[in-house]
Order: C-alpha cells, then sequence, then structure tokens
C-alpha cells in the first residue's frame, strides 16, 4: 500500500498538542519508526521539511478558523492517507465546548479587543471539511493504539480499533464498577474503548473523552442513571471533551 | 543595505503556532513581534456555567506538556474558594506529581526541542544518530517522568487523578516506593545532563531583566509561594492581577503582560534560578556551581541551563519523596460547594501559571481568569529579539533566521497555552 519509506506528515490544527506529544512520548519507538518512514513534515519535532506529497497525514486538532478551513483543504490534498488524531479532530474537542454558547459573548469575555481575531462561529471536527480516512480518538490518543494503527498502514493492513465501550476494559483490567458500586456518573457504557479504564481504575466515573461507542445506547444509559444524579449534572457529563460528537450533544438534549 | 525579508512560515520545535516579524531600515529594527495565530479557544469563556470538580479537568486540555500545571494552579484556586486545605500526604503526593513533570517538560525541551539548535542540528532525530547516548539518556529520564505521572495520575497528558482537594484515589505506597531505582539513575543522569550541558556552546546575549517568580524562604517554590519581583516587593498570591496586567495586542491571539509600571518581564527558569538559587535543592545548587552557572544569569540561551538544575532538582526532591511517602487520611479533603472567589499561582516548567476562580453557591464557575507563563513572556521576547536583530542582519539570510528562532525556541514557549507559532518575516525598509 505504501512506499518502501512511506512519507509521513504530522499537522496541529486548534488543540493543546497532547496528541502530538503522545507521538513522542513513544520515545524508542519513536526512532524506531523515525527509522522505518521518512517524517516529512513534523513541526513540534523538527525544523526539516520535505515538500509534499505524502503518504500518510496525522492531523491533531479542530478547525476553527477560516485560515483552518483553508489549511485542512491542503492537508487532503497532499496526502495519499489523512487520520484524525484525537478527539478534537474527530469531534471538535474541548473547544468545541463554546459551541453551546454564542462564541461573540464568550470571545468577549476573554479578549478586551475580540474585533482583532478571526474564528469560526463553531469548532468543527475535520471531517466537516474533508474526507477522513482513520479515527483515531482520544483526549490524549493512546500512543500505543497510534503506533499500532501506523505499523497496520505501513504493512498495507486495515487498522484495528476496539469497536466495543469502556465497560469491558473496565472488566479486563478488574476494576469494580463505579456506576454500581459507588453510584458514581460513568459514561463509560456509552464511551468507545481505548484508554484503558484509566477514570474507574482511579476511582471516579468516565467522562468519556474516547467519544461515544457507536453501538451506544444513549436513551437507554439515559434511563438507567435518573435519579443518579441531577439533570444538570447528567447536561454536563455529556457536554464535555467529546461533547460536540452528534450521540453526546443530543444526550445532553434529551435529558 | 539591501532590502531583506526572514521569512520563517512556521517555527519549529516551540509548542503551538506563531510568527515572528522584523522590520528593519539599513540596521536599525524598527518593529519586532512575535505574532501568535494559534486559534483562540475560549477556556475562560466556556468554563462559566462549569461546576468546580470539571475545571481541572478542562483547564488541562489548555496543553498536553504542562497538564499539572493547570490542575495544580486551578485546583488551589478553587480550593481557596471553598475554604478547603488539602492535606500534607496530599501536597507532598502533589509535589511529586509536578516534580514528575517539570522532569518531563524540561527534558523534552533541552534534549528535543533546544539541544539540536545548540550543535546546530535540524531535530534531536539527527542528534540521536551523531550522539545516540545523548538522546537515549534524554529519553530514558523523560520516560521516568512520565511513569511517575502515569502512576499518581493515571497517564501523563491530562492526568485524571488529581482533583479539588487531593486525588480521587491513593496510588499504592508501594508502587512509589518501586520508582526508587528509577529515580536514582534519573538523579545521576540530571547531573550528567548538566556537565554535557555546560559544555554546549551557547550564543551571547546579556539582558537586564526582571525576574517574576513564586517564592518560599524552605523550599524552591513549585506549589505555592509569595510572587517576588527583582525590581519590586513581594506580593502575595492573591494580589497577582494588581501589579501584573494583561492587554491586547492585534497581532496575537494570546494576551501580553505588563507591570503596572509597564515593564516587561520574564517567568520561568531563568526567573526562579536568579530569585530562588538558594532554595535549590544542594546537589543541584552545586552541580551549578562545579559547571561555573551561578546567579545573576541574564542570557536567554542559558535557560538551558536553568532547566538542567531544576531537573537535577526535580529528581533529587522525587526521590526524597518516593522513599518515605505515605497516604494519610482521605486522599481528597471534603468539600462543600459555596459561593466564593480564590486566586492561586504556582510555578508550571516554564514559570508562573497564575488562576482565578469565582463561584457562586452551587460551585459553579460564574469568572475564570487565567494567565499562562509563556503568555506572560511573549512581550519580554520581542524585546529580546530587538536587541539581537542588530547582530543577526549582516548574516547570511538562513543563519540569521536560525538565530532567531533559536532565540524564541530558548524561551521554550507553549504557544497553545498562551491562546487559551513561529513565522519570521523580516522586511527591509
Amino acid at each position: 500500500m505504501m512506499a518502501a519509506k512511506p512519507k509521513i506528515a504530522v499537522y496541529k490544527f486548534s488543540s493543546c498538542d497532547g496528541c502530538q506529544l503522545a507521538l513522542l512520548n513513544l520515545e524508542e519507538e519513536l526512532l524506531t519508526l523515525a527509522g522505518r518512514v521518512e517524517i516529512a513534515y513534523f513541526l513540534e519535532a523538527t525544523r526539516r521539511v520535505m515538500p509534499g506529497p505524502y503518504d500518510l497525514a496525522l492531523v491533531e486538532g479542530a478547525v476553527t478558523t477560516p485560515e483552518e478551513v483553508r489549511r485542512i483543504q491542503e492537508v487532503r490534498e497532499q496526502a495519499q492517507v489523512v487520520v484524525a488524531l484525537g478527539t478534537c479532530a474527530c469531534a471538535g474537542g474541548v473547544q468545541a465546548l463554546r459551541n453551546f454558547a454564542d462564541a461573540d459573548a464568550l470571545a468577549a469575555q476573554v479578549y478586551p479587543h475580540p474585533e482583532y481575531l478571526d474564528y469560526l462561529a463553531k469548532a468543527t471536527p475535520m471531517a466537516e471539511h474533508i474526507a477522513v480516512d482513520y479515527e483515531v480518538w482520544g483526549c490524549p490518543v493512546n500512543g500505543a493504539q497510534v503506533a499500532q494503527v501506523l505499523a497496520a498502514l505501513l504493512l498495507g493492513k486495515q487498522p484495528i480499533l476496539p469497536d466495543y465501550s469502556v465497560c469491558l476494559e473496565c472488566k479486563r483490567r478488574g476494576n469494580a464498577c463505579v456506576l454500581v458500586a459507588e453510584g458514581a456518573l460513568c459514561l463509560g457504557p456509552v464511551t468507545r474503548a481505548g484508554c484503558g479504564a484509566i477514570c474507574p481504575a482511579y476511582g471516579r466515573g468516565c467522562y468519556g473523552c474516547f467519544g461515544p461507542w457507536p453501538a451506544g445506547q444513549p436513551q437507554a444509559y439515559l434511563q438507567a442513571v435518573r435519579g443518579l444524579a441531577a439533570p444538570d449534572e447528567v447536561r454536563r457529563a455529556f457536554r464535555h471533551i467529546a461533547g460536540n460528537a452528534p450521540a453526546f450533544a443530543q444526550a445532553a438534549e434529551e435529558v | 543595505m539591501a532590502q531583506r525579508t526572514i521569512h520563517v512560515d512556521a517555527l519549529a520545535r516551540v509548542e503551538g503556532e506563531g510568527a515572528l516579524y522584523l522590520k528593519v531600515q539599513d540596521d536599525k529594527v524598527l518593529e519586532v513581534r512575535v505574532d501568535i495565530y494559534e486559534p483562540p479557544r475560549f477556556f475562560e469563556g466556556f468554563l462559566r456555567g462549569r461546576r468546580y470538580e470539571e475545571v481541572p479537568d478542562l483547564t488541562a486540555r489548555i496543553c498536553g506538556i504542562c497538564p499539572v500545571a493547570y490542575q495544580m494552579s486551578s485546583a488551589r484556586a478553587l480550593e481557596k474558594a471553598l475554604g478547603v486545605t488539602p492535606s500534607p500526604a496530599v501536597r507532598s503526593l502533589r509535589h511529586l506529581l509536578y516534580c514528575a513533570e517539570w522532569i518531563e517538560s524540561h527534558v523534552l525541551h533541552m534534549y528535543l526541542l533546544q539541544a539540536p539548535d545548540l550543535t546546530g542540528h535540524e531535530s534531536a532525530l539527527e542528534l540521536a544518530q551523531d550522539v545516540p547516548e545523548a538522546v537515549q539518556r534524554g529519553l530514558r529520564m523523560k520516560r521516568i517522568g512520565n511513569t511517575i505521572l502515569t502512576l499518581l495520575g493515571g497517564r501523563s497528558v491530562h492526568p485524571v487523578n488529581p482533583t479539588v482537594g487531593g486525588f480521587y484515589r491513593w496510588p499504592d505506597p508501594q508502587a512509589i516506593r518501586a520508582l526508587v531505582p528509577d529515580l536514582e539513575w534519573g538523579l545521576e543522569a540530571a547531573l550528567e545532563t548538566m556537565r554535557w550541558a555546560a559544555g554546549l556552546d551557547f550564543p551571547d546575549l546579556e539582558v537586564d531583566y526582571e525576574f517574576v517568580a513564586l517564592h518560599r524562604e524552605d523550599e524552591y517554590a513549585i506549589l505555592n509561594g509569595t510572587i517576588r519581583s527583582s525590581r519590586a516587593g513581594d506580593l502575595a498570591e492573591e494580589d497577582f492581577e494588581k501589579r501584573y496586567l494583561e492587554y491586547h495586542v492585534p497581532h496575537s491571539n494570546a494576551l501580553h503582560s505588563r507591570t503596572v509600571e509597564g515593564r516587561h518581564y520574564i517567568v520561568g527558569p531563568l526567573a526562579r534560578f536568579n530569585l530562588n538559587f538558594a532554595q535549590l535543592h544542594p546537589l543541584a545548587r552545586q552541580a551549578a556551581e562545579a559547571a561555573g552557572i551561578v546567579p545573576p544569569v541574564r542570557n536567554p540561551y542559558k535557560a538551558l541551563l536553568a532547566r538542567a538544575a531544576e531537573t537535577i532538582h526535580a529528581y533529587a526532591v522525587a526521590l526524597e519523596i518516593a522513599r518515605v511517602w505515605m497516604p494519610r487520611g482521605p486522599s481528597r479533603a471534603a468539600v462543600t460547594p459555596r459561593s466564593g472567589e480564590g486566586a492561586a499561582a504556582t510555578e508550571a516548567p516554564r514559570g508562573l501559571l497564575y488562576h482565578r476562580y469565582r463561584l457562586d453557591a452551587g460551585g459553579l464557575v460564574e469568572e475564570a481568569r487565567i494567565v499562562p507563563p509563556t503568555a506572560q513572556n511573549l512581550a519580554r521576547m520581542e524585546d529580546d529579539l530587538r536587541l539581537l536583530a542588530p547582530h543577526v542582519l549582516t548574516l547570511p539570510l538562513e543563519e540569521a533566521t536560525l538565530r532567531c528562532e533559536h532565540l524564541v525556541r530558548a524561551y521554550d514557549p507553549c504557544i497553545s497555552c498562551a491562546t487559551h507559532f513561529l513565522t519570521l518575516h523580516v522586511e527591509r525598509v
């Protein structure tokens, strides 16, 4: 599927840089990977830039400004395969929380001269602007998962990403279910697996940062947690890191 | 002199997106701007209406490299608003957590982001080909920092365990004890890093800074302290906004900072090293002295040496805590939501990070104010570039560009933080 030494580009849009750092945190694996690919563009790591086209583009961050709308088109044109890296790229991420308020009002709260700024009305996922080949959710992404995706693509295989909910990871990890045992509001039953069920392992409910599990049942979940927490709290739980993903956004409306 | 444009479209080896613009006439610098085009994300806006417990999780997302700093500053500010005092065991664990973040962030910057400038490489990948043992050492040092963050926090980027009042769950003290061998190795590696760093070739630039950092008499301030300036008296954390102001410039999505007297100041390792040298762990102080690095250090490139000293300090302190830490009492203090206002500062790897929150009776955020370290440094960064510019304008274009980029990188800017990166334009008229 790919050239002998594929050219890889890593981009950052509106985000915290945490997903790129998850890549850099692969440490020795990163050096090994660097030996198998041509890192053609990765500003966080290197000044050296090779021109496109690229075999693979990893893109972190949401699209939130007119300039970014332009840039993401260029990314798509230059790359054979585009991977949306992280919940910002897949769903808009934390900055999409501004979508639930009026962006202009928010700007005025933060900046003395909001007229100096240039931003879209909403923070948007990549897929609203370009065709995305693969999505790797997470806030941040699970570095090991990204390494596995890269390895698969380099071998010309389809990456295998978990298609079950966090609950299964909790069981694997031996966590007591915090929803049942402690009445903690945990989004695990409706959240995509990938993190390894970290939050319940540390005694708190999942806050859904890996995004909605596609086969999840938010309506059934809402019924199940009725009485566990006040409606406002349930709404805030869904309107969190992945709150702009359609399944979560809808669930928040239906509380 | 011919007109010249230095155009670095996006600065590499910094966190975030920024550009640099230099306008010169003959050899006079007319204008210097650091353009922050990292998109605005409006955290202080959308935090309104969120419950206090959500704030550390949400503000962590301001920065992937220093999420713990945001969690610590926000938790402390909210604890003040709510009248909560974390226990000594919590404080000790937070100190260990923060040391781990300093280690991870400082090592990332020294080895991967700035060192290539000093050794003449494009990136750490090329540096690794020439001096593999040095880069491997750095990567292992960083990995130890990440291991501690993962043990205490659940994961190294956006930890899940820290919360208002303490931690959701105590980590297993045996697992903390098990960190000791790695920390001992790391301390030796940090000492070696100082020796290696002291031998690097730093460009000359002397700047008369106003240094600002948290200060304590009894320890190298990280989690709390008074706000000390090299040019003014000490302030309590909650009085930060009385002296340190933010203003909005057209070319930057990050607010700039100045003192109430109109001066630009610097925060971060260089400021801490100069203000708090006596409080550094003895091993760090001795290593610095042996390398001939003692205050005053006024060369911005030599912030790397301050980072090296702080990395020794962080490993030494982490080792002391890891050897003895035991859980005692509940992992988090009980909190009753109430209305109130609280402000706090902690020392992020890059410098003083200030948070203030006002809560309503239900514990929901009414107002949030966040002042990141890189935003505070931006104005000073422009000033330094203005000082540097006359020295580089006679150099070939590529070299001049690199020298300007290097100065910005020496600041270790965290631009995602500063906006709630670098293109160099030099226009000669």
